[in-house]
């Protein structure tokens, strides 16, 4: 093992993540679970921001961070009010049956 | 860059609890699992070199947006909707076929990143990364996006109470 840990595990680690996210978001069919695997998505993609600012011994990827956070708030705000608004509306948040822009 | 045994440990709950939440069939243990997931991120952050972010994290993340979620996850009622594998048969086998399709990415990446070799273990000089020098990068050659970023938050915000009000013209209407 190694005495440190090589920048290639974050690597790895962040890709299993942004896997399992992208996995949320075409199988589950809750608009919910489908919005938190976004977040575990941006939050892999944070991951590995950090980590090679570390590795780089560079603070952009930090601030970078911030902005990346920032939006994800704005998204979640809005996006949480699609979906309320949507529900009101079809009384589900099925994605199986918000259909009505379907040709 | 930190402890491989704490590395390991730490990415095992990481992995864990985002399978736990891509497999819950109640919403809300999927949102707890998540916060569990954003608080091994924020030990990352910590070990990483990045305290302040780690702090935002928290707050933001495990603070304000997963509450964000449980909230209306309670408010629509909707924990125990459809869950994962209970889908019409006709897309059975795309599940199969995504699930399978994405061991595939997983373990070919990590294989070609082992063959890669590791990095150099020499030392990594530590930058100054406290929420001064932080905020100075952020203020300095910064300044225009975080101005922008307000905007943006702005017109969040805009648009969430203009939903909001959709309903109640609509019965007025």
């Amino acid at each position: 093992m190694p005495s440190t840990v090589p920048i290639e595990w974050y690597v790895a680690l962040t890709i299993t993540m942004f896997t399992i996210g992208a996995l949320g978001v075409l199988l589950r069919r809750n608009a919910i679970i489908i919005f938190m695997s976004v977040e575990l998505m941006l939050n892999s993609a944070n991951l590995l921001f950090v980590a090679f600012a570390r590795h780089l011994s560079d603070l952009q990827g930090q601030v970078l961070v911030f902005f990346v956070i920032t939006v994800a708030a704005a998204e979640v705000a809005v996006g949480l009010a699609l979906i309320v608004v949507i529900f009101r509306s079809k009384h589900s948040i099925n994605i199986d049956e918000i259909n009505m822009l379907k040709g | 860059m930190g402890n491989p045994l704490l590395f390991i440990i730490l990415a095992a709950i990481a992995i864990a609890a985002a399978l736990g939440m891509l497999l819950s069939r109640n919403a809300v243990h999927s949102a707890l699992f998540l916060v569990l997931n954003f608080a091994t991120i924020a030990v990352f952050y910590i070990v990483l070199n990045a305290p302040f972010i780690a702090m935002v994290q928290v707050i933001v993340y495990a603070g304000a947006i997963v509450v964000l979620f449980l909230f209306v996850i309670m408010l629509l009622g909707a924990e125990q909707l459809r869950a994962l594998g209970s889908v019409s048969g006709s897309d059975r086998w795309q599940q199969i076929l995504a699930g399978i399709l994405a061991l595939v990415l997983v373990g070919v990446t990590i294989i070609a990143l082992l063959q890669a070799g590791g990095s150099g273990s020499e030392a990594i000089p530590l930058i100054d990364s406290s929420p001064t020098a932080l905020g100075l990068e952020l203020f300095g050659s910064y300044l225009l996006p975080f101005e922008v970023t307000g905007v943006l938050l702005l017109a969040a915000m805009i648009g969430v109470v203009v939903l909001g009000l959709s309903k109640k013209r609509g019965e007025d209407a």
